[in-house]
């Protein structure tokens, strides 16, 4: 595959010719967001969006976020967090995230921006709460704004402490928070919250979730009446707020929330949270997935978080965290734009041909004539194409398809199957699981073996598309799907 | 008449030290210590301990 570029090349000097080759080819990120484009949004949102990962769809196949832990410090307990690991809710638990000062975080910042030219969002996602633990956050947004001003920054709160920031959140020119909103109801939230620390005290049970509910929803206004955007999370937990979560969309879209992403409790005993001990379950995907198709109408939804790590650097669907490390970064380091400018300019261009070739693909779904919808699972390492190797793929993102569009469903995590060349019969029983309810596979490459174990399940697996548009080789594939429409059209 | 912090379960958040009213909690060896000369326990500053309530480990912000 000597068309593709690893992405590792960008650490090296590279030209302008070399990253419109490795978009093309194939490598940037893989999909998150509001799925809409200029077309559907009001210019002064788009400008807001359009190069931010995790709210525009379209941005995260080609900017990369960046993560550092500089909050540790929070004034609430969540029953899916367990403290001594990071946050269950705004990143994966398992590993505590390196804390960082904010210093050291500037540092870090810095020798990012100088390797990874996608680098365009700066967060503060946990562990703990950016508002609470607000000096911390402020310090170090302020010393990377005064070295990369084009930095876009957000931050991700639970909203107890965020009314008493949200002025200098808006002097910050901070575009995009986040805001965990899991009841709206507090007699629901006391079966998630034991506790919150507010005004000097421990506040408990119904008492606890009222207060937070109310500083919620009144940072949630302050902020949209200052024009910041914002995202509310939510933890669909099964049994207790998963019906819930239809109300609590309703009243964030009321009170003027932009995206409103609800991700599957993440639980397990060895977590050692409330919830993992319990037993309390996540929800399945399908089960997700129709909470989601259920909520969808209004606010935009965001079906492509990979609830990243609060220390996660890169692509949505990557995480280069662990090159950065503090002990692999030099005790100084000045930033160098150069890299960064260089690639904003080629996305610039290519971002025009993914557009085109998308309104293109809805023309071709719409003429197969055909009335199934479909779900069709793409390996990508990024850039918008269907280049990966089925064996090499460590999730596959889903698509809907039907005569009224391509749209984006969801990504489904996989073990990755091809080690070293040789599939193992075990790991694929597990990509089948993942894949229930898909029609097919897309991918760049796929043996013949793991092909007819995919067909024997019912699942097509092509490489016809190879390196296509992931909507053009949608769109090709349904039309040949359903050759007796196609006919018709002809 | 102070509190203490079991330095094998803190989680070092830091929470207890900026909401120390008397200053008495600082960094050692990458947990927090309570200086056990400058805690009085929050009198006259607040109903509880600052540090033990906002504590997220049980019984890790406890009497000396």
């Amino acid at each position: 595959m000597a068309q593709i570029i690893p992405l590792d090349s960008l650490k090296q000097p590279i030209g302008v010719e070399a990253m419109r080759a490795e978009l093309a080819g194939g490598c940037a990120a893989s999909s998150c967001g509001s799925s809409d484009g200029p077309a559907d949004m009001d210019p002064a949102v788009w400008a807001k969006v359009k190069d931010h990962p995790c709210y525009s769809e379209e941005a995260h196949h080609y900017f990369a976020r960046m993560h550092v832990a500089v909050a540790p410090a929070c004034n609430i307990q969540c029953n899916y967090c367990n403290r001594k690991y990071d946050c269950s809710n705004e990143s994966r638990p398992g590993v505590v995230s390196e804390k960082l000062t904010p210093e050291q975080a500037v540092r870090k910042v810095v020798a990012v921006a100088n390797e990874v030219p996608q680098l365009s969002v700066l967060g503060i996602a946990g562990p703990g709460d950016a508002c609470y633990d607000w000096n911390k956050t402020k310090a170090t947004f302020d010393a990377v704004t005064w070295q990369i001003p084009d930095i876009k920054l957000c931050l991700s709160t639970n909203g107890l402490a965020l009314p008493d920031h949200v002025d200098e959140i808006a002097a910050m020119n901070i575009d995009h928070v986040t805001i965990t909103i899991n009841m709206v109801d507090p007699e629901i939230g006391a079966r998630i919250y034991p506790w919150i620390f507010h005004d000097h005290q421990r506040w408990f049970g119904v008492e606890a979730s009222r207060i937070l509910h109310e500083r919620q929803m009144l940072g949630l206004e302050m902020l949209v009446a200052r024009g910041i955007l914002v995202k509310v999370n939510s933890v669909m937990i099964p049994g207790i707020n998963d019906r819930h979560l239809v109300e609590v969309n309703r009243v964030v879209k009321a009170k003027g929330a932009f995206l409103h992403n609800i991700m599957p409790l993440i639980s397990d005993p060895a977590h050692g949270t409330h919830f993992g001990l319990a037993g309390q379950r996540g929800p399945t995907a399908a089960e997700l997935k129709a909470l989601q198709d259920q909520v969808s109408g209004g606010t935009k939804l965001m079906r492509h978080c990979r609830q990243c790590r609060a220390d996660a650097v890169g692509l949505l669907g990557e995480d280069r965290g662990q090159d950065f490390n503090m002990d692999k970064l030099p005790e100084s380091v000045d930033y160098d734009p150069s890299k960064r400018a260089a690639y904003r300019a080629v996305v610039a261009d290519v971002r025009g041909e993914h557009v085109a070739q998308k309104a293109q693909a809805a023309e071709t779904v719409a003429a197969a004539g055909a009335d199934e919808k479909v779900l069709v699972a793409v390996a990508t390492k990024g850039g918008g194409r269907i280049n990966q190797h089925f064996g090499h793929a460590t999730e596959f993102q889903v698509y809907e398809v039907s005569p009224a569009g391509i749209s984006f469903a969801g990504h489904r995590k996989v073990e990755q199957y091809c080690q070293g060349g040789w599939g193992e019969d075990a790991t694929l029983d597990g990509v089948l699981a993942a894949l229930e309810s898909v029609a097919a596979v897309l991918c760049a490459k796929i043996g013949d073996c793991p092909k007819d174990s995919l067909a024997t399940a019912g699942i097509v697996a092509s490489h016809d598309y190879a390196y296509e548009w992931i909507e053009a080789g949608i769109a090709a594939w349904y039309a040949a799907a359903h050759p007796a429409a196609v006919r018709l059209t002809a | 008449m102070a509190y203490k912090i079991i330095g094998s379960q803190c989680t070092a958040c830091g929470a207890c030290e900026f909401e120390c009213p008397n200053g008495a909690i600082s960094t050692k060896r990458g947990t927090y210590v309570i200086d056990a000369a400058l805690c009085n326990e929050c009198e006259g500053h607040h109903a509880k301990p600052q540090c033990a309530s906002v504590c997220p480990v049980d019984g890790t912000c406890v009497p000396a």
